[in-house]
């Protein structure tokens, strides 16, 4: 088990909290495991992109796709490394249900020497239903901290935000 | 700007009016200018609650992919006659560059307006045009295209 995993465990939420913008979405950490990821959007109408429909925004799906993969790739690395999407495609199968939360769910099916590869899903009670569908690829730095691995240290309290920040808010290390 | 195939594109300022549409716009803080040649410039305004990582500090990237989505929707509107909101089919954003503690702005390309599907590009800067911070291609489907 990754040292960040053993965070998750001890602070869930830590994985958005220090991320101002996944805090004012209000995402919620539902579970975590070595390379896949839960998270929760409690439904909120700020976040409707029709006001006609009640339907949520499509951009509010890509933010918590996103966030979601940067989680995957950093419990699927047995080292702290700084995470940066480098493309994300969506697609679109149906409408979010108005007043209902969502549900996103990613997995890291790969790891490259430099390039990690996501794929995932939204969805309300069932992910083979989904709302939205992706694949992304995300840029991974060097290898920070201490070296990992099981029986590693743990992260350092300020270690941890750092690599869940730059799984959704890195832009590359241009 | 594109030239689309329905005449005389809506003007800036009844984009702003359909805006108020999109809460989620509002709450991420998206406005709209017009530019030089009639031209629509998007702006993802700088806040704290649109970052992503603190340390550095960025704009999440969710919000910038956010941005350029509402961007094409809004240059689409600007192009289907009765101002109801395109669905978006699929997007693909590259991300090119870190989105610094800056405004954000960015402008959208109709490539191709179908009868029921439309394909746009779209762009995002901050300090300077030459220099993009993300990218964006996608599919709409219009308003009034048959579904089922």
């Amino acid at each position: 088990m990754s040292r960040l995993l053993d965070a998750v465990e001890a602070s869930k939420n830590m994985l958005v909290d220090y991320v101002p913008h996944s805090a004012a979405l209000g995402l919620v950490v539902v579970d975590a495991k070595p390379g896949q990821t839960w998270l929760k959007v409690p439904w909120n109408e700020k976040l409707v992109g029709n006001a006609a429909t009640g339907v949520l925004h499509g951009g509010v799906v890509t933010t918590v796709l996103d966030n979601c993969a940067g989680v995957s790739v950093a419990t699927a690395l047995p080292d702290m490394r700084a995470i940066a999407t480098l493309d994300l495609r969506i697609d679109y199968m149906k409408p979010a249900a108005p007043g209902r939360d969502v549900i996103a769910w990613t997995h890291c099916y790969k790891v490259g020497r430099n390039v990690a590869f996501v794929r995932g899903a939204a969805y309300h009670d069932d992910p083979n239903d989904p709302i939205a569908t992706t694949a992304m690829t995300m840029m991974l730095g060097p290898a920070y901290g201490p070296a990992g691995g099981p029986g590693a240290a743990g992260p350092a309290s300020g270690a941890a935000p750092d690599t869940t920040a730059g799984g959704e808010g890195t832009r590359g290390r241009s | 700007m594109s030239d689309g195939p329905r005449g005389e594109l809506l003007p800036v300022d009844r984009v702003r009016a359909l805006l108020a549409g999109i809460p989620y716009a509002g709450f991420l803080g998206i406005t709209v200018e017009e530019a030089d040649g009639g031209a629509m410039v998007s702006r993802l305004g700088f806040a704290q609650h649109i970052v992503g990582n603190p340390s550095l500090p960025a704009i999440h990237g969710g919000a910038i992919g956010a941005f350029l989505e509402t961007a094409a929707i809004l240059e689409l509107l600007r192009h289907v006659p009765d101002g109801s909101l395109p669905k978006p089919i699929n997007l693909t954003i590259a991300y090119l560059r870190s989105a610094g503690p800056h405004d954000t702005f960015a402008v959208a390309t109709v490539t191709k307006h179908g009868r029921r599907v439309a394909n746009v590009q779209a762009v995002a800067w901050q300090r300077d045009r030459a220099k993009p911070v993300a990218s964006a291609q996608g599919h709409f489907l219009l308003p009034g295209a048959a579904t089922g």
